[in-house]
């Protein structure tokens, strides 16, 4: 289902984020700033890990829109998250052409090694993973994504997985 | 070596910078479109090439320019599709990532062909990195006077703006991705009217792929007639292929139409043949949604033929025997990889990735998926895969847009020509969890079988 | 001006010809004809801008485009959303291309589908339900668990089924057109996109009831009719009264001496003719609220006329021709078996 029973977040968007709406919303010709709300979401979740009910209707009320507009975009397009994640989101490319090379052996691995399902969230917080379709770079899979700059890393091989993670892991400390 | 177009300089350290781009000889074809050329000369030189759309559907690109419309006083927009999500694609991205300035100075000259002074390059969302090098490369442009107000004197503006996508493979079909850039779900619009009438804000719109608008660049270096003689008939110029599978040497190859499908798999300047020295089994040539081919139909046409890159060699025989050149995406199957379970994931990313507006994709994609499934894991039965031949043509031509023709392709093609591997996982329930079926009759280099 | 109002297309459909405005849809074309070449409208709503081109089940053969340009179309179209032109021939029951397209997507709609007929409110005067009977086959060829979601209350008036929801989209289109608040709208995508407001919120403005009356399903119901009675055993009487708020022009649902419903009228292709306001569909339920007109005109194709179902009567052509038999054999064996 998708829909949320309440929301209690309170968000206010920065200076600094309100200056980059403002830029993205100046790429379209007046009265077309609804354009802007791709750009602005991916913002939002850059900021806050995720897009939460309460920054939607603040986004809706920046573009002059209606919330259901902003809730309509949000959940058909599949890079929002709607819920909190872990610090770090590795999206793995789980489509044909990464699967002929092994791919799928890759998603078993990242698994085991995070201890978590695909959507749930490490006990410390840090990793969640999800398999996503193709990410345009099958001459070089298997390839997994993490954000909010969706990083690349491809040609991955279980070791260069354990590598990642472990670098991600020492960032952190 | 091949001629090269596209990705001459792509060994070029600093390539992706303006300058160096520049010494190369970059941003020439637009001082010469500028400088010498009228709107209606580049369309023209366009329509000589014989250029068609790079982004699957193969239309002709000048054909499509000259459909805009030109009513007084209504702006007029170039989007460029850099939404490339077809499995088995990654030649845009590729291209973006290392010669961004080979976009950029194409959308120029089409902007102005097109009377264009707002365009927009809609990229998808997980390509971040590759929107922050458009970026890069635009502001360079902008500070070096090729892009703003009064292009090097010649009175023409243009502002260009990247814009992500959100995550939406059907935002690659024009008109959902027209939606998606006013900033609405990616739901294709109904057709008529046609973008070239009413697209972007209800403007007289262009939406053309990466490379097409990337292409436009030789295409007015070279000249049209020019361009026209590399290639065979209506394949006209060089195409940047996406290699990928098992493969010796997966990656991007810009190739002259016209190559033979053999020499690119197995010459060491392209594919370098199958990988770990195993036997090749099928072929997907144009990306996800085409027909996949059994080894022996893609090296030779029915008719016995050398089949050859080109849309027309790609096709011959029909969907019986033949497949599409599409995006170029060339996915490369061994004898170790189960069709079934590759059409399974398949029709699993088409049913991911329908929009849900109209009801047999909608419901129609799952269906299929479900069924495959239930084959791969198996728990199928003979009645199922004529269920999922009829499902597939329930969807096929009866969709508002080709989202449900490529998802019932695949499923399909699968079952034309590896029926007997889907009746062998049904047959074989136990066994066929834990080998694959191999490669049976129609391998290379065995005689092709047609029906 | 009076010239080009003047201008008139002619139309062939299933070899009966009509002439209409310039501008008008295929199907529009065929209800100036109307019969059994009509097709079917789940997603259609001629009072709602913008709607149609979704259901697909009125995908019509466009064997000749115009007299000008007599190149057939080389799919099948959306007659709702396609044009017509003069001199146009189109194809309808008397194709067997376009019959088994639209058992295809009748079986495709239903695959989801609860089928919770028995205990639905809108059955008997459920689309999707004449939809099936008429077009569709007895049995599903589909056999995984069908698709669910939580009943959700959209305030205390409107109940959302989503499971029986064809996402035709109208109720969006109702909240646009009418209101200028919309609070829900079609979350998700694919075959689990759903009718939500996402935050639980209420669709709370004067003419919010009228998403009941567009739901071609039983998916958006009216919670103060719910579980009251079948709508075959009431009797509908038209009425209107002095509304500052809408015509006040409705159709009253007795049951007894009884207003168990207030609905819009609808015409003979199920279409509202005026939407109306809230109050006088949920807070007028008296009769002295009303002044009565007369009993409502039931299409006989309505099992509430109660003689349930109409025979099928296609031209001449489909009894004659032996493929056209044949596809149509399920309501030619039906007709039969009724008369």
């Amino acid at each position: 289902m998708l829909s949320v029973k309440q929301h209690n977040e309170n968000v206010t968007f920065s200076p600094e984020l309100l200056t980059k709406f403002g830029e993205v919303v100046s790429r379209y010709p007046e009265g077309k700033q609804k354009s802007g709300l791709l750009p602005i979401l991916h913002l939002v979740q850059a900021e806050y890990g995720w897009v939460s009910a309460d920054a939607m209707d603040k986004v809706a009320v920046y573009l002059n829109i209606l919330p259901i507009e902003v809730y309509e975009v949000a959940t058909f397009y599949t890079m929002f998250l709607l819920q909190p994640k872990g610090k770090y989101v590795l999206e793995i490319c789980r489509t044909g052409p990464c699967c002929l090379v092994g791919a799928e052996r890759i998603m078993g691995h990242l698994q085991q090694k995070l201890g978590v399902k695909e959507g749930e969230v490490t006990a410390d917080g840090l990793f969640s993973w999800r398999g996503v379709e193709c990410l345009a770079a099958c001459g070089f899979g298997p390839v997994l994504q993490i954000g909010p700059e969706y990083t690349f890393y491809e040609n991955l091989t279980e070791d260069k997985v354990d590598e990642l993670i472990d670098n991600l892991k020492a960032k952190t400390e | 070596m091949a001629r090269k177009l596209l990705l001459t300089h792509i060994d070029v350290p600093g390539i992706n910078t303006f300058e160096v781009y520049r010494q190369k000889g970059g941003y020439v074809a637009v001082e010469k479109v500028l400088k010498t050329m009228s709107p209606e000369d580049v369309v023209e030189e366009v329509k000589k090439s014989g250029l068609r759309g790079r982004g699957g559907a193969g239309f002709p690109t000048g054909m499509k320019w000259s459909f805009l419309a030109k009513p007084e006083g209504v702006p007029r927009y170039l989007v460029c599709n850099a939404d490339e999500s077809e499995p088995g694609t990654f030649k845009d991205r590729y291209l973006m990532t290392h010669i961004p300035h080979a976009l950029i100075e194409g959308m120029i000259v089409s902007s102005f062909a097109l009377g264009a002074h707002t365009s927009y390059i809609y990229v998808r969302g997980e390509m971040m990195p590759q929107i922050r090098i458009l970026e890069r490369a635009i502001a360079e442009a902008k500070e070096k006077g090729f892009l703003g107000k009064n292009i090097l004197g010649s009175g023409y503006d243009l502002e260009i703006y990247v814009q992500p996508g959100g995550g939406a493979y059907i935002c690659g079909e024009e008109t959902a991705l027209l939606e998606s850039l006013e900033g609405k779900r990616g739901n294709p619009r109904i057709k008529p009217p046609f973008p070239a009438i009413a697209g972007l804000y209800n403007c007289p719109t262009v939406v053309n792929n990466v490379e097409s608008i990337a292409t436009t660049v030789p295409i007015i270096n070279l000249g049209g007639e020019e361009y026209a003689k590399i290639g065979v008939e209506r394949s006209t110029g060089t195409k940047l292929i996406s290699a990928s599978g098992n493969i010796v040497k997966p990656g991007v190859y810009e190739i002259e139409l016209g190559l033979p499908v053999e020499e690119f798999i197995y010459s060491d300047e392209y594919c370098g043949g199958i990988a770990n020295g195993k036997r090749m089994k099928a072929v997907v040539a144009g990306g996800s949604s085409v027909p996949i081919l059994p080894a022996n139909l893609i090296l030779k046409t029915a008719a016995g033929n050398s089949r050859l890159m080109t849309y027309e060699s790609l096709a011959d025989g029909g969907f019986q025997t033949g497949t599409m050149l599409g995006s170029g995406g060339f996915i490369v199957f061994d004898e170790d990889q189960c069709v079934v379970r590759n059409t399974w994931n398949f029709a699993r990313f088409y049913h991911h990735e329908s929009c849900g507006q109209c009801s047999p994709c909608r419901e129609g994609t799952g269906w299929m998926e479900k069924v495959l499934h239930k084959i791969e894991s198996g728990h199928g039965s003979m009645s199922d895969i004529d269920l999922l031949w009829d499902v597939q043509r329930k969807i096929e031509g009866n969709t508002i847009c080709p989202l449900g023709d490529a998802a019932a392709w695949p499923v399909a093609a699968a079952i034309r020509h590896f029926r007997d591997e889907f009746e062998w996982h049904i047959l074989h329930p136990e066994e066929s969890q834990t080998r694959n079926f191999g490669l049976a009759h129609y391998a290379d280099p065995l005689e092709p079988i047609v029906s | 001006m009076a010239e080009a109002e003047d201008v008139k297309f002619k139309v062939t459909i299933d070899g009966i010809p009509v002439e209409v405005a310039p501008g008008t849809s295929i199907l529009n074309a065929a209800r100036q004809i109307g019969g059994d070449i009509v097709p079917p409208a789940m997603c259609y709503y001629s009072k709602l801008e913008g709607s149609g081109g979704k259901c697909r089940t009125c995908l019509v053969k466009v064997s000749k485009g115009s007299e000008k340009d007599p190149r057939p179309m080389p799919k099948l179209v959306a007659s709702c959303r396609t044009t017509v032109m003069d001199g146009m021939e189109v194809q309808n029951i008397t194709s067997p291309e376009v019959v088994e397209a639209r058992k295809g997507v009748v079986e495709i709609l239903l695959i989801n589908h609860p089928l919770d007929c028995p205990i639905c409110d809108q059955a008997g005067e459920c689309k999707l339900q004449d939809l099936g009977y008429e077009h569709g086959s007895a049995n599903t060829r589909y056999e995984f668990d069908r698709r669910t979601f939580e009943r959700i209350d959209l305030g205390d008036k409107i109940q959302l089924h989503m499971n029986r929801c064809i996402l035709c989209y109208r109720c969006v289109y109702v909240a646009n057109q009418l209101t200028d608040q919309r609070v829900h709208g079609i979350l998700g995508r694919g075959d689990h996109a759903e009718i939500s407001t996402y935050i639980e919120n209420v669709i709370d403005n004067d003419f919010s009831g009228n998403v009941i009356d567009v739901c071609p399903v039983g998916a958006l119901t009216d919670k103060t009719f719910r579980f009251k009675n079948r709508v075959w055993f009431t009797k509908p009487v038209d009425a209107h009264r002095d509304c500052p708020t809408c015509s006040g022009k409705v159709t009253l649902w007795y049951k007894g001496e009884e207003v168990i419903r207030v609905t819009a009228r609808k015409d003979e292709f199920g279409e509202v003719e005026e939407f109306i306001c809230n109050t006088c569909r949920f807070d007028q339920k008296k009769t002295s609220d009303w002044i009565l007109e007369e009993p409502t005109e039931i299409d006989r194709h309505s099992v509430i006329s109660a003689n349930h179902y109409e025979l099928f009567n296609p031209p001449k052509v489909v009894k004659e021709n032996p493929i056209l038999q044949e596809q149509n054999r399920e309501q030619l064996a039906r007709t039969e078996k009724l008369k």
